[in-house]
């Protein structure tokens, strides 16, 4: 989707005619990515292709509102979606724009923290969420956060694209499924009744009382999430939400709302690690987080409940193509 | 303190810390293309070295100083901070509510979280 917004040709050619530059090349081919692997939109090369490195002639007032435009989209989409606005800014910033990917996972991870704090008035009122499975869940995604960040930058990028591929093809197919029913008559964990984790979540019928179960599996899951959420500058919440609805069998809404709440915390663990690392370039970081916080806003108030079936299959399409594309160019070395 | 109003207080701090760490965020992203806005945008190569100062002492100073980089990095802070704070509440109410259990796990999140934007570097 994302590309055939960029695709606009007068769009670009704006861009092409403020520079002043190359203005010959063919319509076509200015649209493909230059064989070495830079994005779509910014700076013609002179064979006409896309933008080369050392090309330094789009201003930050040009670049600023082309990222705040594709984050708000991302930030809108991942409402509708479910996926949350990290995990899709991060493909569109480096496969359109070309952005180094330790910039785009940075300021990603910036929005996610920023999302998911903006939505938890939303989540709260509904009464679902169990803060004593989220705080406990907590210490295994912090550490397991603060294990990525120390990872990423111990990886190259190339590898990290082709994981970040991975996640998104599972994003994509996770977002066509329906919310599963929640499993029946889950018997309490020792360690569960230790840890006072049974609660009750509002229903149509009243208020229903539930059991957690296979607190270490959850345990051992959410550490992996927190891991990836570190390595790649994401919210990591579909992982979140299996670990907490799948294998500790907890009650769907439940679930999500509590994963919510603990994206921000996990984010913020891996945060400050990217902070003095160098990732969250303030002049990235700053249309990226504005735009994915409005779009994700947007997102959950326009269309709450609109989720059809249709939409949800187009937009894991557009996912799908992203991850093959991340995969692909991450084999390819280009990124 | 009931858990549910415990946890209205809570989504309340949040919404107030992500919309003044938006805010400044705004603020400094106005000035900082207003002022620097013609300069090239260099993203798609890694440049380890900062554009900003980047230790807690000079995002502040910086953004006393009113370097836009600053202000924007320190409007980031502030969003790195409010889950932080959200966690650092907890911590108190599980206190209030005696409950040993909770604040060591509570307290445990809170070491890992101040190690990471503190004791990393």
């Amino acid at each position: 989707m994302a590309h055939t917004v960029t695709r606009l040709c007068d769009r670009r050619a704006t861009i092409v005619a403020r520079l002043s530059l190359n203005r010959a090349a063919s319509c076509w081919k200015s649209w493909l990515p230059h064989p070495d692997g830079w994005g779509w939109i910014g700076f013609p090369h002179p064979d006409g292709w896309g933008w080369k490195p050392g090309w330094n002639s789009v201003t930050i007032l040009e670049f600023t509102p082309i990222v705040f435009a594709i984050s708000m989209l991302a930030g809108f989409v991942g409402a509708l979606t479910g996926l949350g606005g990290g995990v899709i800014v991060t493909p569109a910033l480096t496969l359109l724009l070309g952005v180094d990917m330790r910039y785009a996972i940075g300021a990603s991870l910036v929005s996610v923290i920023a999302t998911s704090s903006g939505a938890a008035v939303a989540y709260l009122r509904e009464g679902y969420s169990n803060m004593r499975v989220g705080m406990f869940l907590e210490v295994a995604t912090t550490l397991g956060a603060l294990l990525g960040a120390y990872l990423s930058a111990r990886i190259p990028t190339s590898a990290l694209a082709v994981i970040f591929g991975l996640v998104l093809l599972h994003a994509a197919w996770q977002s066509t499924r329906n919310a599963p029913e929640d499993a029946p008559g889950a018997s309490v964990d020792r360690l569960a009744r230790a840890l006072k984790f049974s609660s009750t979540y509002p229903t149509p019928n009243g208020l229903k009382h539930y059991d957690v179960r296979n607190v270490k599996t959850g345990f051992g899951l959410m550490f992996g999430a927190g891991t990836l959420s570190g390595l790649l500058g994401i919210g990591s919440g579909a992982l979140k939400v299996i670990a907490m609805d799948q294998a500790m069998r907890i009650p769907f809404k439940v679930s999500t709302t509590t994963s919510n709440f603990m994206i921000g915390v996990t984010a913020a663990a891996s945060a400050g690690v990217y902070l003095s690392r160098g990732y969250i370039d303030p002049g990235l970081a700053m249309p990226v987080m504005l735009g994915v916080l409005a779009g994700s806003l947007l997102g959950a108030r326009i269309l709450a409940g609109a989720r059809t079936q249709v939409l949800r299959w187009v937009f894991a399409g557009v996912v799908g193509l992203m991850a093959v594309e991340m995969i692909w160019s991450g084999i390819g070395k280009k990124i | 303190m009931t858990d549910e109003r415990l946890e209205k207080i809570v989504a309340n701090l949040l919404r107030t810390g992500v919309s003044i760490a938006a805010a400044v965020v705004l603020i400094g992203g106005i000035g900082y293309l207003l002022h620097q806005g013609e300069q090239p945008a260099n993203y798609h190569s890694f440049h380890p070295e900062p554009s900003v100062d980047r230790t807690l002492r000079g995002i502040v100073t910086g953004a006393a100083r009113f370097d836009w980089l600053s202000i924007i990095q320190f409007g980031l802070l502030l969003l790195i901070a409010t889950p932080i704070a959200r966690v650092a509440f907890a911590l108190v109410a599980f206190g209030l509510e005696k409950d040993r259990v909770y604040v060591t796990v509570t307290a445990i999140v809170l070491a890992v979280l101040l190690y990471g934007l503190i004791g990393s570097r």
